[in-house]
């Protein structure tokens, strides 16, 4: 990865690139002091054309623990977009002054459209409902570091898989391995689009089931990725008080669950996932934000070509 | 039967799937040509049943992305002194820019001024496209 990369969708990556980077990663969590001078001298600069705090304190975080530095903005009126100026304009101006972007936009493309105009590495740090590579890196970061593995396992996803970019980003992503059975459990409302069971599913001959209720599968999970699902979402309040409760993780249902099972979650959290359970130790989700700092050191490490 | 006289010079655009015709006399802006111009819609096709087609007096610049993106079953045939010259068979543009433009209202292409539109083909034996930029699919029938 020494010349010019980006990063804007999860499947940039080859699966042997994605390996080469979670061991860096993974050696970062080992030994973080070893890389704290890698990106002396490097500067971040945070685009940030919508407030996303968490990511953006997760890149800032990164590059700052590397050593490097970190530029930018949290939101487009405190820039001169509020002047008008276009993407193009805005990251061949930055790109002058930095050696690596990330870029958060509300528009879909957008940092696709940006990275044609960047002349040093760009990752896309979100854009709309479209895409969140980084975020998909650190759902497969946190389960291989808490599997082992990324073949032979069947991952419940609960919740909102309609307008769950995550998770429809992560079926792309863990399709790429062997032996994965998908359990898609949601209201009907709110299931996986089509176009993720024809285009991936199907056609990688994967297995999947779909069901409405969490307790009827929460044994056979080896990873259970929540996500929320909001009232809002529902098309009619009868069917929102008959699976609320299904789509709340407590106690009582993690006792039908497997001893290993590890518990993911993007984050942030409402209502779907008890407090109760936060002291489970298959609850993994603040470790997952952590491994998410530590997959994006590995990632601009990689970019700039300083490891 | 219906008699439309041959050309002497000029474009034949032929085996067009029925309906699609006007789209593209339209797009062609032959509405507005100030030289001999016959859509014919409907007319009898011994190789899809039916077919519409444009004849051209007239030798003009066509797009031969667009008309494939349109119909990759498209022929069309150049004439000089009556007689086709030229034969042309189409094929589903790989890329297609600037022709059709996304219509997903979150999409980049939604705001920024001087974007390209640009599709690329996903599947080549359902005629489906995806916008470059937000992965939104498109097919010419939208």
């Amino acid at each position: 990865m020494t010349k010019l990369r980006h990063l804007i969708d999860p499947q940039d990556f080859t699966v042997e690139e994605l390996e080469e980077l979670f061991s860096l990663a993974d050696e970062i969590v080992k030994n973080e002091k070893k890389f704290k001078n890698v990106c002396d001298g490097k500067i971040l600069a945070t685009l940030f054309y919508e407030p996303s705090t968490r990511t953006r304190f997760s890149f800032e975080a990164a590059m700052l623990r590397l050593g490097g530095q970190v530029i930018g903005f949290s939101e487009p009126g405190s820039s001169s977009v509020m002047k008008g100026e276009s993407i193009p304009d805005t990251v061949r101006t930055v790109g002058s002054y930095v050696d690596i972007i990330a870029m958060r936009h509300p528009k879909e493309g957008a940092p696709r459209y940006a990275s044609y105009y960047s002349p040093v590495p760009l990752i896309n740090a979100g854009d709309g409902g479209h895409q969140h590579p980084t975020q998909t890196l650190t759902d497969l970061f946190t389960i291989r570091q808490t599997k082992g593995r990324f073949s032979n396992m069947t991952i419940g996803l609960c919740g909102d898989l309609k307008f769950g970019r995550t998770v429809h980003s992560l079926i792309k992503a863990m399709s790429r391995y062997e032996n994965i059975k998908f359990i898609l459990i949601s209201p009907d409302e709110l299931k996986v689009p089509d176009y993720i069971k024809t285009e991936i599913l199907d056609r990688n001959s994967i297995e999947y089931l779909e069901v409405e209720r969490l307790e009827e599968v929460i044994q056979e999970l080896d990873i259970l990725y929540m996500t929320r699902v909001q009232k809002e979402r529902f098309f009619n309040e009868a069917d929102y008080i008959r699976l609320k409760d299904s789509y709340i993780l407590d106690k009582e249902k993690l006792k039908l669950a497997k001893e290993d099972l590890a518990i993911l979650h993007p984050l942030p959290r409402v209502n779907e996932i008890s407090y109760e359970v936060d002291e489970d130790p298959r609850a993994k989700y603040f470790q997952q934000v952590k491994y998410g700092m530590y997959v994006r050191m590995a990632l601009i490490s990689k970019l700039l070509g300083v490891m | 039967m219906l008699y439309i006289d041959s050309i002497v010079r000029g474009i034949v655009i032929d085996h067009i799937k029925p309906g699609y015709g006007f789209s593209i006399f339209k797009y062609l802006g032959l509405d507005k040509a100030d030289f001999t111009v016959a859509l014919i819609m409907n007319a009898p096709s011994k190789k899809y049943g039916r077919k519409d087609l444009i004849k051209i007096e007239n030798n003009i610049d066509l797009d031969l992305t667009m008309l494939g993106f349109i119909d990759p079953n498209i022929t069309v045939n150049i004439i000089e002194d009556e007689k086709i010259v030229e034969k042309i068979n189409l094929s589903l543009p790989e890329k297609v820019e600037g022709i059709i433009k996304c219509k997903n209202p979150r999409c980049v292409t939604s705001t920024e001024r001087n974007i390209v539109h640009r599709f690329v083909l996903v599947d080549e034996e359902k005629g489906i496209y995806k916008c470059e930029y937000c992965d939104q699919i498109y097919s010419w029938e939208g």
